[in-house]
């Protein structure tokens, strides 16, 4: 059975889901024009501005963050927007669309007042850019000058803003981008429904910082002897990015851009369940290149062939229905702890877990084997989560 | 950067009891942590130490993201027999000699990560390929080993009309008669053997060409040929007493124990000497000791440093405790009362280089030595298929007697003839038979559409 990627996100066709996230990847039209070659479906451009908006970026920008001994599991930039104004990128813009008719090029933008936003709507628009994206959203450097995340993070800000937009799109669909800064999500959103907007991108990075260099005191990235706080980005913001998708799917009727943490098909699958229908990538691109496609677009389609699923829309918010208040969460279910002792290796990670970290509910016998006494459990599934041999310990119904 | 997972196999005590696969394979956990071990290295060297070219990065990275599906059809894309192939390559020389992660620690269990992949889509199913709309051209395939399978698959994919003869009752050639159920279980080559076959490939055998079916006969009624008839009869060297009983060709000794369970060698082999020094000599030793041999010697005539077996098949052997005799030739089976009582050696020593490169063996002077044995077995090689060139007389040979062939397309010497595998190679790996099959259904596609429609060979 053949399973069909495509999907429509704002009145646009994707051929599949994924798409470059304004960011570096996406800083000039040879980059996007070599990632379309690879198979990603659309891009957005760098966010730009208007010619006189002074962009000024500091070096190094990037830092990851090491666990074990895996590199970049998250990733801080004090990276800005781009150094390539509104005339470059409307080059760009007509450059790509000439080339790639099919794909589907958007822009991100953005302004410190209304005629800068609505001049570059107006010129992307001319260029024949098939959506904008507003970023509302970018919680370092910008928010200094009252522009990023300063906007997001107010409802008020947020509707007045997009309208302007809306005012001058005449034809092009508008996504706001948001940030997860906020203490109620849903209420951006209703903000950014009335505005009129047409989708929602969510969201920026995560304000962070990274770390602190021990010997001499100064965070990451050290910029001549100083730093700065910044935005957090990679596999490691997945379950933030995550619930703002699903909060947003609950909360508004509106198309949903998912970006924050994308790395794997796993990963997509899941965005969709929680209600995205287009998914954006960068901190997975910059890592290990814009080949991954191959592994997220192959991953999927195995996915939906298993699933006896011949599309990627058949996926759109299935999951949500089952996130629920959490006062709406069943009492009466009791799980209980299953250790399947022919695997067992005897690391007794689950025993040092439960008993410093649960209910003491499991006990070691004189061959270090791990036994559960079902009374004391009470299915917290601590246990579980830190057993590394695969499938040893499941919680099972009582 | 974690250790190299390593795959679980037996106690020795059971493994060398027993014809089933030693290497265990890894586990699901063990496949993650190794996917996690390869960098995505920008240059790759791993793929191109592969004869067939596999996206292993590409593979890896489905393994690492849980698409063992997806990985395995990447897999399969390269190398119709991928499974067979993760267990029988030597990977060490080819893909993973080059791993970057060497420069860390060690290199990618490639083989292994491939191995895993494998066994998952067994156990779903392969999917079958979809074959294009029949082109009307019909080619005959000799040999249904690993370069006359890959080719026959590549060309009934593109809706050739392919049918395959081999002299043997099954196709699969040295990977079902030659290679031990120990390292390549028969299940696995059936299933990829009979996915090649759902492909459309029509197989005919106990059909030797040349013997049950003329030459001239397929030249008249096939569009193209590729022969892929491995090599031919065992050499035999010049020592007196071979017409012994008890004294058995390492390649029958090896084909007929890797047939049934239980295998059907009647006689108690008792102390096994194998004469020869390659990959046939070790898998011949180490099927004895599963066979009840109460000792096995594999006596070589150089030293170990120039054995033709793969180092990591001296080494498994060695494990399982089969003995190793090195500088000693072969002079005479000894024998008393019509019985084998051992082999008398001559004692070698190494002089200058010889025309392979590796240093002639010469008499030492010092006296004869008698190795004590019940059977001999003998595995010195073979030589090129005779019986092809009998068939084909006006076929062209290499420098070193085998078919010659265009290194680009397979084509032969005479139009509308293909070969690869083997036959061409003098005697190589699964994976570059593979590949030279690969390359020669290439080769007959572009030949086919260049001549006139309807054409015959020659």
């Amino acid at each position: 059975m053949s399973v069909d990627l495509s999907i429509k996100f704002a009145g646009i066709k994707f051929e599949n889901p994924f798409t470059l996230a304004a960011s570096p990847c996406t800083d000039n039209a040879q980059m996007v024009a070599r990632a379309f070659d690879a198979g990603w479906a659309a891009a957005v451009l760098k966010t730009t501005s208007v010619e006189e908006e002074v962009v000024e970026l500091v070096y190094p920008m990037m830092a990851g963050l090491d666990f074990d001994d895996k590199k970049v599991i998250g990733l801080q930039n004090i990276d800005l927007i781009s150094e390539r104004h509104i005339d470059q990128v409307e080059k760009d813009v007509r450059e790509l669309k000439k080339a790639y008719p099919k794909k589907v090029v958007g822009a991100s933008i953005m302004g410190q007042k209304k005629e800068h936003w609505q001049s570059l709507v107006r010129r992307l628009e001319a260029a024949g850019v098939d959506f904008i994206e507003c970023s509302f959203s970018c919680p370092h450097g910008m928010p200094e000058r009252g522009m990023g995340s300063t906007i997001g993070q107010n409802a008020e800000l947020t509707e007045r803003t997009a309208r302007w937009v809306k005012e001058a799109a005449r034809r092009t669909p508008v996504s706001i981008k948001v940030t997860p800064l906020v203490p109620d999500l849903p209420h951006i959103a209703h903000a950014v429904q009335k505005s009129g907007a047409d989708a929602i991108t969510a969201i920026n990075t995560v304000k962070c910082l990274i770390g602190v260099d021990i010997d001499n005191f100064v965070p990451y990235p050290t910029v001549n002897g100083k730093s700065s706080y910044g935005g957090y980005s990679g596999a490691a913001i997945k379950p933030i990015s995550l619930r703002c998708v699903a909060e947003i799917a609950k909360a508004v009727d509106m198309p949903i851009s998912a970006t924050g943490g994308i790395t794997t098909w796993r990963d997509a699958v899941e965005f969709l369940l929680c209600g995205a229908r287009n998914l954006q990538v960068c901190t997975a691109v910059m890592k290990h290149g814009f080949r991954i496609i191959e592994d997220l677009t192959d991953g999927l389609s195995v996915y939906l062939e298993d699933k006896g699923m011949s599309s990627v829309e058949e996926l759109v918010g299935l999951a949500l229905p089952n996130i629920v208040e959490h006062s709406h969460l069943s009492r009466e279910y009791k799980p209980v702890s299953k250790i399947n002792l022919e695997t067992c290796v005897k690391c007794d990670v689950c025993y040092i877990a439960c008993q410093d970290g649960g209910h003491q509910a499991i006990t070691l016998d004189e061959k270090r084997l791990p036994h559960v006494d079902e009374e004391k459990c009470v299915g917290c599934s601590m246990c579980a989560s830190v057993c590394p041999v695969w499938e040893c310990i499941q919680m099972v119904p009582r | 950067m974690a250790a190299r997972q390593t795959p679980d196999t037996f106690d020795m005590a059971v493994r060398v009891a027993s014809m089933d696969e030693v290497d265990r394979g890894l586990k699901p956990h063990q496949a993650l942590a190794e996917a996690g071990r390869c960098i995505f290295c920008h240059d790759a060297p791993c793929v191109k130490g592969c004869p067939v070219g596999i996206d292993i990065p590409g593979f890896i990275r489905r393994m690492a993201q849980r698409n063992f599906v997806g990985a395995a059809r990447l897999i399969r894309q390269a190398n119709p027999l991928g499974a067979v192939c993760a267990r029988v390559c030597p990977s060490e020389a080819q893909c993973e000699k080059g791993c970057t992660s060497a420069g860390l620690t060690e290199p990618v269990a490639i083989a292994c990560l491939q191995r895993f992949a494998m066994d998952q889509e067994m156990a779903r199913g392969i999917r079958q390929a979809a074959a294009a709309a029949p082109t009307g051209r019909r080619v005959a395939v000799i040999g249904a080993g690993p370069a006359g399978l890959a080719c026959s698959l590549a060309l009934a994919l593109a809706g050739e009309s392919v049918t395959m003869y081999d002299s043997a009752p099954e196709p699969g050639g040295v990977m079902r008669y030659g290679i031990p159920p120990y390292r390549l279980p028969r299940e696995v080559l059936n299933r990829e053997v009979d996915w090649i076959l759902g492909a459309g490939v029509r197989f005919v055998g106990n059909t030797e060409v040349g013997r049950d079916i003329g030459m001239d006969e397929l030249l008249s009624e096939y569009d193209a040929i590729f022969i892929g008839a491995g090599l031919g009869e065992p050499a035999t060297p010049d020592v007196s007493g071979l017409d012994a009983p008890g004294v058995i060709s390492a390649y029958s000794f090896l084909r007929a124990a890797g047939q049934t369970d239980p295998a059907p060698i009647a006689q108690p082999l008792g102390r096994v000497v194998v004469l020869g020094g390659g990959n046939v000599a070790i898998d011949a030793a180490c099927t004895a000791l599963r066979l009840g041999a109460e000792a096995v010697t594999v006596a070589y005539r150089r030293a170990r440093e120039q054995m033709p077996a793969w180092a990591r098949e001296v080494e498994f052997a060695q494990d399982e405790g089969v003995e190793f005799a090195f500088l000693l030739s072969p002079a005479e089976v000894l024998q008393a009362d019509g019985k084998i009582m051992g082999v008398r050696m001559t004692r070698m020593k190494l002089a200058e280089d010889d025309a392979s490169g590796r240093p002639r063996p010469v008499p030492s002077g010092e006296p004869d030595e008698a190795i004590g044995a019940d059977t001999v077995l003998l595995a010195f090689g073979q030589g090129a298929n005779e019986s092809i060139f009998s068939a084909l007389p006006s076929l062209a040979r290499s420098e070193a007697g085998m078919i010659e062939v265009d290194p680009e397309t397979g084509a032969s010497s005479m139009a509308g003839v293909f070969a690869g595998g083997d036959a061409v190679n003098g005697g190589s790996t699964v994976v570059l038979a593979v590949s030279e099959g690969l390359r020669a259904a290439a080769g007959i596609r572009a030949y086919l559409d260049s001549s006139r429609e309807g054409s015959e060979c020659r």
